[in-house]
C-alpha cells in the first residue's frame, strides 16, 4: 500500500523523534528527581521558613499552572530576560522543575511513611542528619517510590509531546513533518507515533516493575497518605 | 410435636484438595437452638453460609421447612430472605445509617412500602436496645453495638431461622455480654437459632442440642447435660474441658 | 505600558477564553463519567469479551499522550473525511482520555467495597443486581470523591491543550493578544495567574465538597 510506504520510508524520521522523546524524559526526569530528592528532604527535614517561603510555593505554582503554559514561560521568558537558551533546554527547564514538584510530593510520602524511628534509631548510633538520611532514610524511600515513579514516568514520556509546541522535533513534530511533506494519511502516521508512545511507556513500565520486585524490601510497602486537602493531592 | 424447620442430609464441601466439610446430617426443630462447637477452621463457619447457598455445597441436600433449598429450581433470594444471618464481623452497609441498614432488606426484597419498613425497623432496633441510634452511622458505634443493629437487620425480615455466625469472637470482653443478652432473649422468644460459638456459658443457658464439629464431620452431637457431663468421646471432652478453661462458664 | 496596564488591557479577551476552557472541562469531565462507569463495571462484572475490550480502551488511552490524540481527531479523521471543529475534537478527546482515566479510579473504588458487605446482601436475598445498585454503586461514589476531584483539575489543566489543535480556549487567545502586542512573556504570565486562581478556588470548592459528603467510617 503507498500509504504504509510512507510509513516505511518515515521510519528513520520517526526513530530520530523518539531518540529525541527519550532524550527529553530523560532530562525531564533527571532533574525532576535530584531537585525533587532536595524538596522532599527540605520539607521533612529543613527549618520551617524553608518550607513556608520557598518549597511549598514552588510546589503549588508547578502544579497548579499547566505545562503547556509552563513551557511558554520558560521559552518566552528566556527571550524577555535576554538569556539565550535553545527551545530544548526550555522545555528541559520547565518540565524538570514541574516534575520535581511532582517527585518531590513522591519521596516525601515515602520519607514519611517511613517514619521517624529509623531516624531516632540512627542518629543514637551517632550518625548525623546527613549520614542518617543517606545510609538510612535515603534507600528505604527510594525502594518505596519506585511504583508512584513508574506513573511519574508516564505522564513525563507523554507529556514531551507538549515540547512540540515550541518547536523542539521531538517524535510528535516528526510525524507533523511526515504527513506534511508527504501528503500521507494523518490518522495513520498519528496513529503509529502513538503507538511508538505506547509502546515506550509499556516497555519503561516494565523495567520499572521488574527494578520494584528486584529491590523491594519484604513486607514493606508504601502506606497510602491520605492527603486532606485538594491541593496538596494535585 | 415442633416441626423440623431446617434440615441438612450428607452435605459435602471441599477447597481442593482440602474436605471443610465430610458428610453433615442434622436437624433443627422449631423454636430450638443449635450451639455448633470445634476448633478453628473446622468448617463451621462454611457450613452456615451452605445452609443459605452463600457458598454452594458439593453435594448434599437441605431443607428450609418444606422447600428443598439445593433444588436448582428454588428461588433461593427467597429462602435468602427467610434465613436471618449474623456475621462475625457485623457485615454491616457502611455508607447507610442505622435505621437504613435495618430497612434495606425490607423495601429492596420484600417490597415492603417505606412507613411501614420503617415501623418494622424501628421497632427491632427497640428489641435490641438501640432505638436512639437510628440515625448514626456503623463507624459511630461500638463492636456490641453493631452487632446488635446487625441482629436487628437479621429479625426485621421476620425469619424462619437465624444463622449466627462467632457472633462474639471479634469483639471486646466488655461488649460480649450485651449481644449474649439479646440472644438469650431471642432463644427465649421462640426464635429457631444456629449458633456457631465457643461461649459455653450461652450454650448452657439456652442451646437444646450442641453440635462438636472436627475435619469436617459431627463427632458428637447432643443436649448440653449429655454433652458437657456425660459425653461419650474423649476429644469431646477434651474440647470442653480446654475451651471450658479459656472462656469460663460465662452466663448471663 | 506597563505590566498592571498590559493585565488591565488583556483581561477581558482572556476572560473569553476561560469561557472556553470551563466549558471544556465541565463538559469533558461529564462525558468521563458517562462513558467512565459502563467501563469499570465492565472490567469487574463483564464476561471475557467486555473485560477485554474495557481493559483494551482503557489501556491504549492512558498509554499514549492526550496531545496525540487530540492529533488524530484533528488531523488525522478528515484523512476519512471526518471533519470537526477544534472545539468539538478537543471536547472529544478530553471526554474519551477523561473517561478512561475515570474507569480506573471507578475500578478501584469498586473494588474497594468490602466483599462481606455484599455476602450481607446476598444472605438477605438480593440479587447481584440489586447489590450493585444499593450497596456497591453508593459507595463507590463516595470512595471516587478523591480521585475525581483530582481528574477535575488535571482536566482544568490538560484543556491547555486544545490550543493545539487550535481550539479558543484562554491559550489561543493568549497566543493571538501576543501576536498583536509581541509582549509574549507578560502574556503568558496573565495566563498562568488565571489558571492559578482558578486551580486553586476549584480545590477550595472540592474540598468543601467533599467535607459535606464525609460519610464516618468510609
Amino acid at each position: 500500500m503507498d500509504q504504509l510506504s510512507i510509513i516505511w520510508q518515515g521510519l528513520p524520521s520517526l526513530l530520530s523523534g523518539t531518540l529525541v522523546t527519550l532524550n527529553l524524559t530523560f532530562y525531564f526526569l533527571a532533574i525532576g528527581f535530584i531537585l525533587g530528592i532536595i524538596l522532599a528532604l527540605g520539607r521533612v527535614y529543613g527549618p520551617i521558613y524553608l518550607k513556608l517561603l520557598i518549597i511549598l510555593p514552588f510546589e503549588r505554582f508547578f502544579r497548579a499552572v499547566p505545562e503547556l503554559v509552563l513551557l511558554f514561560l520558560f521559552y518566552f521568558g528566556s527571550s524577555f530576560f535576554h538569556i539565550n537558551m535553545s527551545a530544548f533546554m526550555a522545555a528541559v527547564l520547565a518540565m524538570g522543575l514541574r516534575s520535581a514538584a511532582y517527585q518531590a510530593q513522591i519521596f516525601r510520602g515515602a520519607i514519611q511513611s517511613i517514619g521517624k524511628e529509623q531516624m531516632k534509631a540512627a542518629r543514637s548510633l551517632g550518625m548525623n542528619t546527613l549520614q542518617s538520611i543517606r545510609y538510612v532514610i535515603l534507600p528505604q524511600a527510594l525502594r518505596l517510590s519506585i511504583p508512584s515513579w513508574s506513573n511519574e514516568y508516564a505522564v513525563v514520556l507523554k507529556d514531551s509531546s507538549l515540547a512540540y509546541a515550541v518547536g523542539v522535533t521531538e517524535l510528535l513534530r516528526q510525524g507533523r513533518y511526515i504527513v506534511a511533506r508527504t501528503f500521507g494519511n494523518a490518522l495513520l502516521v498519528y496513529s503509529v507515533c502513538a503507538l511508538i508512545y505506547f509502546v515506550l511507556v509499556f516497555i519503561g513500565n516494565q523495567i520499572l516493575k521488574f527494578l520494584e520486585e528486584r529491590y523491594k524490601i519484604p513486607g514493606y510497602e508504601l502506606k497510602e497518605k491520605k492527603e486532606q486537602s485538594v491541593l496538596e493531592r494535585i | 410435636m415442633p416441626k423440623v424447620i431446617l434440615k441438612v442430609e450428607n452435605l459435602y464441601k471441599s477447597y481442593g484438595e482440602l474436605k471443610v466439610i465430610n458428610g453433615i446430617s442434622f436437624q433443627v426443630k422449631q423454636g430450638e437452638t443449635t450451639v455448633i462447637i470445634g476448633s478453628s477452621g473446622t468448617g463451621k463457619s462454611t457450613l452456615l453460609t451452605c445452609i443459605n447457598l452463600i457458598t454452594p455445597p458439593d453435594k448434599g441436600r437441605i431443607w428450609l421447612e418444606e422447600m428443598e433449598i439445593t433444588d436448582p429450581k428454588t428461588d433461593i433470594n427467597l429462602i435468602r430472605s427467610s434465613i436471618g444471618m449474623v456475621f462475625q464481623h457485623f457485615n454491616l452497609f457502611t455508607h447507610l445509617t442505622v435505621l437504613d441498614n435495618v430497612r434495606l432488606g425490607l423495601t429492596v426484597v420484600k417490597q415492603i412500602p417505606k412507613d411501614r419498613a420503617t415501623d418494622i425497623s424501628i421497632e427491632k432496633l427497640s428489641l435490641v436496645g438501640l432505638a436512639d441510634k437510628i440515625n448514626s452511622y456503623p463507624a459511630q458505634l461500638s463492636g456490641g453495638q453493631q452487632q446488635r443493629v446487625s441482629i436487628a437487620r437479621a429479625l426485621a425480615m421476620d425469619p424462619k431461622l437465624i444463622l449466627f455466625d462467632e457472633p462474639t469472637s471479634a469483639l471486646d470482653p466488655e461488649l460480649i455480654g450485651e449481644v449474649l443478652n439479646v440472644m438469650i432473649k431471642l432463644a427465649q422468644s421462640g426464635m429457631t437459632m444456629v449458633v456457631v460459638s465457643h461461649e459455653m456459658g450461652f450454650a448452657r443457658a439456652v442451646a437444646n442440642d450442641i453440635i462438636f464439629m472436627e475435619n469436617g464431620v459431627i463427632v458428637e452431637e447432643g443436649d448440653p447435660d449429655t454433652m458437657f457431663h456425660h459425653s461419650q468421646n474423649p476429644r469431646t471432652q477434651e474440647f470442653l474441658h480446654k475451651i471450658t478453661e479459656l472462656y469460663g462458664g460465662k452466663s448471663e | 505600558m506597563s505590566f498592571m496596564e498590559l493585565t488591565w488591557n488583556i483581561i477581558p479577551k482572556l476572560l473569553e477564553g476561560t469561557a472556553v476552557t470551563i466549558e471544556l472541562t465541565v463538559i469533558a469531565i461529564a462525558m468521563g463519567v458517562l462513558m467512565g462507569i459502563p467501563v469499570a463495571l465492565g472490567r469487574v462484572y463483564g464476561n471475557k469479551a467486555i473485560y477485554a475490550f474495557c481493559t483494551f480502551f482503557v489501556e491504549i488511552i492512558r498509554g499514549t499522550p492526550l496531545l496525540t490524540q487530540l492529533f488524530i481527531l484533528y488531523f488525522g479523521l478528515p484523512s476519512i473525511g471526518i471533519m470537526l471543529s477544534p472545539f468539538l475534537a478537543a471536547l472529544i478527546g478530553m471526554g474519551i482520555n477523561s473517561a478512561a482515566y475515570q474507569a480506573e479510579y471507578f475500578r478501584g473504588a469498586i473494588q474497594s467495597v468490602k466483599k462481606e458487605q455484599l455476602i450481607a446482601a446476598y444472605s438477605l436475598g438480593m440479587k447481584q443486581n440489586q447489590a450493585i445498585r444499593y450497596i456497591v454503586l453508593p459507595q463507590m461514589f463516595r470512595l471516587v470523591i478523591p480521585s475525581w476531584s483530582n481528574e477535575l483539575i488535571y482536566l482544568l489543566k490538560y484543556s491547555s491543550m486544545a490550543y493545539m489543535i487550535q481550539a479558543p480556549e484562554i491559550m489561543s487567545q493568549g497566543r493571538l493578544i501576543a501576536s498583536r502586542n509581541f509582549r509574549t512573556f507578560e502574556v503568558f504570565i496573565v495566563v498562568a495567574l488565571i489558571y492559578l486562581i482558578l486551580v486553586l478556588v476549584l480545590s477550595k470548592i472540592l474540598d468543601i465538597m467533599e467535607r459535606r459528603l464525609s460519610i464516618p467510617g468510609l
